[in-house]
Order: C-alpha cells, then structure tokens, then sequence
C-alpha cells in the first residue's frame, strides 16, 4: 500500500468517472461515502481504470448531432465514459448510470472499420442496454465498456441524440 | 497512508460545509426568470438541470410533497438495481447548484395551489408522474390478497403510505398480472434468495415478511403474446439466472418464433430469442419457478370462505391484425383458472389530478400536453415526464423527456413568451406555506435524513435503511 500513491488508492476507491469526484482534480475527497459503499456492493464491478498504463494516451473526437466535434485526450487503458468524464466534455446526460451497464446513455456509434477492429465484442449485457437506446446502429456500442487501445489515435464516434425519438407513440 | 484515510473519512463533513448549501435560505433574486417544478423524481431533477445549464440567470424550485427528493427513484427501482440509483450523485448536483432549491414536504394542490405557484414564478413545470393504477373493474377485485403491484413496490421500498400494505405470503403460488418491467420486478423480489435481498436497501418491514414467504411460484400473465411483451431483457435476462429458480415457458407458446423473430427489429428480436431459447432449453432448477403464461385475460377472482384469493378466472384470446408487435387480443368462449393464495397487479399506471384547475384526461389517466410538453390551455404550463406521456420508458425516456422539456421553456423564456417581472418567486410561497405551518424540507435537512439512514443501514449491513414514517423524517430534517 505504501508504494500508491494518495491519487491510486482513491482511483481503486472511486470510479473515474463518479461524480462525487471533481473532474478538474482526480484527488478531491469523494463528497459522499456512499460511493464507495455501494461500489463494493455492486455485481460487477465494470470499471477498468485500475490497472492501466498512464502514460500514454491518445486523441478521439466525439461529433455531436449538430456536427460539433469534441476532443478528448484519452489514456490507453480507460473506457470512453472515463474520456468523457475526465475531460469534462459537455454531453446531455452521458453516462447516468456511471458505467455499471444500468442504462443507455453513453451510446456512441462508430464507423464500420473502427467498429470492426474493436478488441473485444460487446458481451449480452452490453447489447441488452443498448437494444434500449435511441438510434441503435449495428455499429452501436455503449462508451463505458470500449476500452482506449494505442491504435485508437484519431478515433472520431459520433454521439446520437435522438430526442425527437424519445417520446413513444401514445 | 494515514493522510489518506483521514481525507476519505473527512468526507461527509467536507459535505456538509460546502457553503453553497446555504443557498437553500436563501431569498430570490428580483428579476431572474424563476420557475417551479412540482415533483422532484427523475423528470423534475432532468428538467430543472436542463434549465440551469442553458440560462445562466433562470432559478429553479423543485417541489415535492414527500420530505425526501428523488421520487420513483427512491421508491419504483428495485433494491437489487442499485447501479440505476447512481443517477441520484447528478440530482445531488443539480440540487447542490446556487440557482436550485428543494422544498420538500409541500404537497401542491393542498398546501399551494397551482394558481398561486403561476402567479409566484414565470414558469410550472409539472413533473409528478403517476400516482394511482389501472384497475380491471372485475368481480372479486376488492378480495384479500388481490393488491396492485404499485403499492406492492412501494412497500417494499419504504414509501410512506404503502408501508404498512397488508402483505401475506403464506402461499405457494402467486399470479402477476402483466408483462412489463414491474410485474418481473415484483416476481424477481418474491423469487430472490432472502441473503441476497438483505444486502440491498429494502425495506426492513418487508424484508421480515418476505423472509417468512412460502412462495414457490411466480405466474406472469399476459393478455398478448410473447411478441408483445412489455418487459425489456435485461430483466428477462436476470429472471433466466436468478439462483434456485427453474423458468417455466411452454412450447406452445413459441412454436416457430424462432422463423419470425428473424424479421423483427433487433431489440424484440433478442427479447423473442431469449424467451425461446429459456423455452427449448429451460434455464435453472431449484425449489421455485417462475413461468409466463400468455393470450389470457382476467375476468374473475375467486375467494376462499375468508374472503381471500384462491384463484383467477381467466378468458383465453386470440391475437387478431397484420402487425405481430401491435395485434390487439381478441377474447374467444374459452377459459382458464390458475390457482393462487396473492394477486398482484401490474396493468399500468394512471396520473392524478392534483388541482382542479388542471386540465385532465380522465381515459389516459394523464394531464394533457401537446408534443412539445405545453400543457393545453394552460399557457406557462408544461409537462415532464409520465404525467403528460404516460408511464412507459426506462429512465433514459424520461431522461429525454425533461431535457426537450427544460429547451421548449428555455426557448419560450428567450423570446418572451412567459412573463419575468412582478413574480416573486419562492419568497412569496414561503410565506404562504409559514402561515399554515408547513414544515419546508430543504436540501440540507434532505442530508440529515439521507445522512442518519445511511448510518442505520451500515449497522445492518444494507446501503441504507429508509425512514419510512413521515413524522420521523421531519423529526431528523429539524435536528
């Protein structure tokens, strides 16, 4: 424990991308220690950003609906909510569940060779969620289960909105 | 390492002090576009942080008639959801901003009307979801153990006026009617190992009764078949894996979906896959069963002698129209009956009129709004949420649902269409409320609360233990 720093122990505590944690400065104390609670009361725990290499990162671009292109420095080993989230990029309402596969809202679609060369398919639980969300594209994943490789320089996905989808027919 | 521990523990201190806090005593701003949201579930938090973010001046009351905010999310998601709660760190956000208060414990309609709230704020947002139930309107309704599966949930997680819901489950069988997310909710509660659901935050009252259920089957009845099902995987999906618990399809049932799913769109195409594939390959074994029953309709429930249920009459239908995922059921001279001791219904929800000056749609059980969330004839009114859509959607709908609404006010507030000047805001209602001795919860008394029942959780080992008296809850907002 002695070799962590401050900054590690409070990454295995808390989730990147909990908002509990300021995301100007990673060491805030948590607001609230419910967090932690609950994160080691959850199934599964879905975070990968523990053990990751934090030196290198790379850039992807997440373009909006109205054609706006946000960057985002990524460090190799996090998910894209973590990029999102660490880079305080202003998405309506991504990530709601924080990343436990509770919900839809981190949806990004990408094109088909970057989706095709993606190291990992999307499990049963990710497609379930995402068979909820608006837009839903073959090339559809949810950002907080794609993990950031080397090779993803340059990876633009775009973030669908959908709102005129949301309201269902009554 | 001692630096560290001290600075985690030092957290909710650290909390507690965060001087914007104090905002919530704070008066209003003259001036200042103020509007009001009556509700503080999903659709009112999503609305009013849509709101904020796009005018830098708007302040935001959120009205609930409870003490505590966060409405279905408290009370509808099922303790054994607790990532869904997350959603909750934003509402603290959003409640925690300069320009946001909570005022809890006001019930609008009783304690304020909606007329006085138009003449104190630009805006009325009306964001309180749904309150009351279908009912089916057959004989034997009012029988004991026929209860509706809204007030079933309710109890379970600890909402005030269902807590002391006479549940009795000292019975083998019992029959859900209906095929949505609440009726699996409500089969899962009754069908989980008792260890695992003394974990989550439910409530200790019927964590006690529940773990004295004799219940070993759980029979989910639709009045459609399995392609209009309106429950969504993931919950099929945790119904096929829950431990000791066999799941029952009959093959008849599905017989040759596996041809016709291939032409479906892909979510109902993996819905259809995985019941047919529980069906041909039943998943789980143990001393209890959950099993889905289709093309049935209620007609009657039958008691015993002691004025309890013992059974279900039902009328069997056939599907009729060209579209598989919109046939209608078509009810033919057939029947069925399925025993069982507990009935729980869960056929839908309805809104309520909670002032006469709303206007009300007494068939859809909601308030009427156009499709952009203005509520007819009511100019500064909007809708957000369930109460105007009707209660279907996962949070995501309702999600969007409040940020369309917060645009559509937003924009109507840029080019002048509601008034700002003359209103006074949350001043002038508190004065009201002070008058008749309303109790105003607010989002630091909130934190008192949330504070003391998660400390009374950690002492059982659960998340949280909910207050589930109001007094109590007053009496700790207060301290």
């Amino acid at each position: 424990m002695a070799m962590l720093s401050q900054r590690q122990v409070l990454r295995f505590l808390v989730p990147r991308f909990a908002t509990c944690v300021s995301r100007t400065t990673i060491s805030t104390i948590p607001r609230n220690l419910t967090r932690i609670h609950s994160l080691t009361h959850s199934r599964k725990r879905f975070c990968s950003s523990v053990c990751r290499d934090q030196k290198e990162t790379v850039m992807v671009y997440f373009i909006q609906e109205d054609g706006s292109k946000l960057p985002g420095k990524a460090r190799v080993g996090d998910n894209l909510l973590d990029v999102v989230v660490e880079n305080d990029l202003d998405i309506d309402g991504f990530g709601a569940c924080e990343g436990t596969l509770a919900c839809s809202t981190c949806h990004l679609i990408f094109k088909k060779k970057d989706y095709d060369n993606l190291p990992e398919a999307p499990t049963d639980e990710e497609l379930d969620m995402l068979d909820l969300a608006y837009g839903l594209t073959e090339e559809s994943r949810l950002g907080c289960q794609v993990i950031v490789t080397k090779d993803m320089e340059g990876l633009e996905v775009r973030v669908p909105q959908g709102i005129a989808d949301a309201r269902e027919p009554s | 390492m001692i630096r560290v521990l001290r600075l985690i523990c030092a957290c909710p201190c650290h909390f507690g002090k965060r001087s914007r806090l104090l905002s919530q005593q704070s008066a209003a701003l003259p001036g200042n576009p103020k509007i009001c949201v009556v509700g503080s579930g999903p659709a009112g938090f999503y609305t009013a942080q849509q709101l904020l973010k796009g005018n830098s001046l708007v302040e935001v009351d959120i009205y609930e008639k409870l003490p505590v905010p966060f409405g279905l999310v408290r009370f509808g998601v099922a303790p054994d959801h607790p990532e869904v709660k997350n959603v909750i760190n934003t509402f603290t956000q959003t409640a925690n901003n300069e320009r946001c208060r909570f005022l809890g414990n006001v019930k609008v309609g009783e304690d304020i009307s909606i007329q006085e709230l138009k003449e104190a704020y630009s805006t009325v947002v009306l964001a309180y979801g749904v309150d009351a139930d279908r009912v089916l309107g057959i004989p034997g309704e009012d029988s004991q153990n026929v209860l509706s599966a809204r007030r079933f949930v309710g109890w379970y997680n600890g909402l005030p006026k269902d807590s002391d819901l006479e549940v009795d489950l000292d019975t083998d069988n019992v029959v859900v009617l209906g095929h949505g997310n609440v009726a699996l909710d409500v089969a899962r509660v009754l069908l989980t190992p008792i260890d695992s659901l003394a974990k989550t935050d439910i409530s200790q009252h019927a964590l006690e009764v529940l773990s004295r259920s004799k219940v070993k089957r759980v029979t989910l009845v639709g009045r459609r078949g399995p392609l209009q099902v309106a429950f969504t995987i993931k919950e099929l999906r945790e119904m096929t894996k829950l431990p000791g618990c066999l799941s029952v399809l009959h093959k008849h049932n599905f017989h040759g979906l596996d041809t016709v799913s291939q032409g479906l769109p892909r979510p109902r195409k993996r819905l259809t896959d995985l019941m047919y594939k529980t069906c041909m390959a039943p998943t789980g074994s143990g001393p209890r069963q959950w099993e889905l029953q289709f093309l049935l309709s209620p007609t009657e429930f039958i008691s015993d002698t002691n004025n309890r249920v013992s059974a279900v009459k039902f009328a069997q239908n056939r599907l009729e129209g060209s579209d598989l995922e919109t046939q209608r059921a078509v009810r033919t001279e057939e029947t069925k009956e399925i025993s069982c001791g507990l009935v729980l219904r869960s056929i839908g929800y309805r809104s309520i009129q909670i002032d006469d000056m709303l206007p009300f749609d007494t068939d859809r059980g909601v308030v009427p709004c156009d499709s952009t969330s203005r509520v007819v004839d009511s100019p500064g009114v909007y809708c957000s949420g369930w109460v105007g859509r009707g209660p279907t959607g996962v949070i995501l709908t309702t999600m969007s649902d409040g940020f369309e609404t917060g645009k559509v006010i937003l924009r109507d507030l840029e080019e002048g269409v509601l008034r700002q000047d003359n209103i006074g805001g949350v001043d002038v209602i508190r004065k009201k409320l002070e008058t008749k001795g309303v109790q105003v919860v607010t989002f630091t008394d909130w934190n008192k609360i949330n504070k003391i029942e998660m400390s009374r959780g950690k002492s059982v080992g659960k998340p949280r233990e909910k207050m589930v008296n109001i007094q109590d809850m007053l009496k700790a907002a207060s301290s």
